[in-house]
């Protein structure tokens, strides 16, 4: 018997750069992560042509799950255009065949930083989230391996202490991003540096959401109508931004994430942090037959 | 001594490698009273009471409080139920504030950091019951959002204090509480443990090499030696009368 006998004959059956031990690694760990929403995997991370820190823990989830017959958005702060977006778009179309969109209802896969679309996700969507920090404890506990018994242990009271004395300091809560949140009533995630915004986003949507940080090495997910609480005192609301009333300038929409733009005269105007919906809704009033999915938030109201 | 003790220990043992730490120590305490340990560096008391906190566990012995939600050997507990039970039950002061404290965070914070353990979720609560507690422990209001290490070593032992009686707990263990205060301040810190023990009736075991603080403080005391006792009795009696060789040269170096 010959060792051809036993084996498959070559064929190229690996697209999206990863070879294949590289992305049965992502699938096991993906599986684990969906099992244990919350929870932190750590995973063997690959070296990406592109530096740490920009994407690669992201990427590496993509490109394991992307297909020829994928569908890719890429977001960074809200926008498609940018240098960091347009590349690591064009580098996941390229390794896999996948078809590029800026359309947020057209996509299968999208992956970003900062933001989740201000359209719905539907159950066929993936949405796939850089984290720069996965850790939610490191800011009370810097050593790593406490804190992982403190996950072990569900300890999160100093989490709560943190915000006590921003309570106390400053009367509010000032935790802008990555707001501490319980996964499933069980395991505490940081929801990467997204606003406080998109937060209520997560909570039982029909969307699969996966997070990974390349260089921490760490992954976790959000899994489809899996219960996602801010963490908060009982007699102090989740506040998201006071961005309800605004109006993007340049285009139609009201009451989504703005970016605030300062002005000479010391003002400032605001546009659509999501960058794609106000294309669409200024090509849709140029009288273009242009789909806008159903918004998370009506009237600056989130609606669950 | 009427009733049933609160606390009560038998045959703890304890190596660290050759070393013998404790050698079949019993201990009892009963609710209301004060217990004192004297004996000298290395005689056992401190690895005594980290016992207490189940903080380390022994080769063997046993462990029990009289506790309507523990049942049988605290030893045996998992370290959930451990980690529930001091959080809820026990109290403790460290010599050392380093021990005892997040130096980072609030004064307040630290003791509200004990009510989040236990669950407590409203702010104003939080706020309310830290204040009660600091207050109690003769903490100055004013400061009570200051990091301990902005704080004299006095007001530290006194948010450890406030931190450890904030959730009420059944047993409250001194380790050496006023050692490195200086004599004023430490009168002050004694003065207020002692009125906290005649206001609430806390129970309270107090390790100190200090005679003066255990005659003050403690109802009975407890001599240890070598990781054993060699004599106990009430304060008054022992240091009057004491029997055994090491007790009667401890009290008599005392000047």
């Amino acid at each position: 018997m010959t060792l051809s006998a036993l084996t498959r004959p070559w064929a190229a059956i690996s697209w999206g750069f990863l070879d294949a031990s590289a992305k049965r690694e992502m699938r096991r760990k993906i599986v684990k992560a969906i099992a244990l929403p919350g929870c932190q995997m750590p995973y063997a991370s690959r070296e990406l042509p592109m530096a740490r820190g920009w994407g690669t823990g992201g990427l590496q989830v993509t490109l394991t799950l992307i297909r020829p017959e994928s569908v890719v958005k890429v977001i960074d702060q809200g926008a498609d255009d940018g240098v960091n977006a347009a590349s690591i778009r064009r580098f996941l179309s390229r390794g896999s065949g996948a078809r590029e969109t800026w359309d947020t209802l057209e996509a299968t896969i999208i992956q970003s930083r900062h933001r989740i679309p201000e359209e719905r996700l539907r159950d066929d969507q993936v949405l796939v989230l850089q984290v720069p920090n996965p850790e939610p404890l490191r800011p009370v506990q810097p050593d790593m391996s406490v804190a992982r018994q403190m996950h072990a242990d569900a300890d999160y009271g100093r989490l709560w202490l943190v915000l006590y004395e921003q309570m106390v300091r400053s009367g509010r809560i000032l935790q802008g991003a990555a707001y501490p949140s319980l996964v499933n009533g069980r395991h505490v995630m940081t929801p990467s540096p997204i606003p406080r915004w998109d937060v209520p986003k997560l909570h039982m949507a029909r969307h699969l959401t996966l997070l990974s940080a390349g260089r921490e090495k760490r992954l976790f997910a959000v899994p489809p109508h899996t219960s996602l609480e801010p963490l908060v005192f009982s007699d102090v609301p989740y506040r998201v931004e006071d961005h309800a009333g605004l109006t993007c300038h340049r285009s139609d929409p009201k009451g989504v994430f703005m970016n605030e733009i300062p002005q000479d005269g010391g003002g400032s105007v605001f546009e659509a942090s999501d960058s794609n919906l106000g294309i669409k809704a200024i090509r849709r009033a140029e009288g273009d037959p242009i789909e806008i999915g159903a918004t998370w938030y009506q009237d600056g109201e989130f609606r669950a | 001594m009427a009733g049933a003790p609160l606390l009560t220990m038998t045959g703890i043992s304890r190596r660290y490698g050759r070393v013998v730490a404790l050698d079949g120590v019993e201990a009892t305490v009963w609710p209301g009273e004060v217990l004192g340990i004297v004996g000298e560096s290395g005689s056992g008391k401190s690895t005594l009471l980290r016992m207490m906190n189940l903080e380390d566990t022994p080769d063997s012995g046993d462990y029990r409080l009289a506790l309507p939600d523990t049942p049988g050997n605290l030893f045996d507990l998992d370290r959930f139920a451990r980690r529930q039970l001091c959080a809820r039950r026990i109290g403790i002061v460290y010599q050392n504030p380093h021990l005892g404290l997040l130096m980072g965070h609030s004064s307040s914070g630290n003791v509200a950091e004990r009510l989040l353990v236990a669950g407590e979720r409203s702010f104003a609560a939080l706020r309310a019951r830290a204040r009660t507690a600091l207050e109690a422990s003769e903490f100055p209001l004013t400061r009570m959002d200051d990091p301990p290490r902005q704080l004299s070593g006095g007001m530290q032992q006194r948010v450890q204090l406030a931190k450890s009686i904030a959730l009420e707990p059944a047993l409250l263990l001194l380790d050496e509480p006023t050692t490195g205060l200086d004599v004023s301040v430490q009168a002050l810190v004694l003065d207020t443990l002692k009125r906290l023990q005649r206001d609430r009736a806390i129970t309270m075991v107090i390790v100190s090499h200090d005679l003066g603080v255990i005659r003050t403080m403690a109802d009975r005391v407890m001599v240890m030696r070598r990781g054993q006792v060699v004599e106990q009795g009430l304060v008054d009696q022992v240091f009057q009368d004491p029997q055994h060789p090491y007790t009667q040269e401890l009290v008599h170096a005392k000047l």
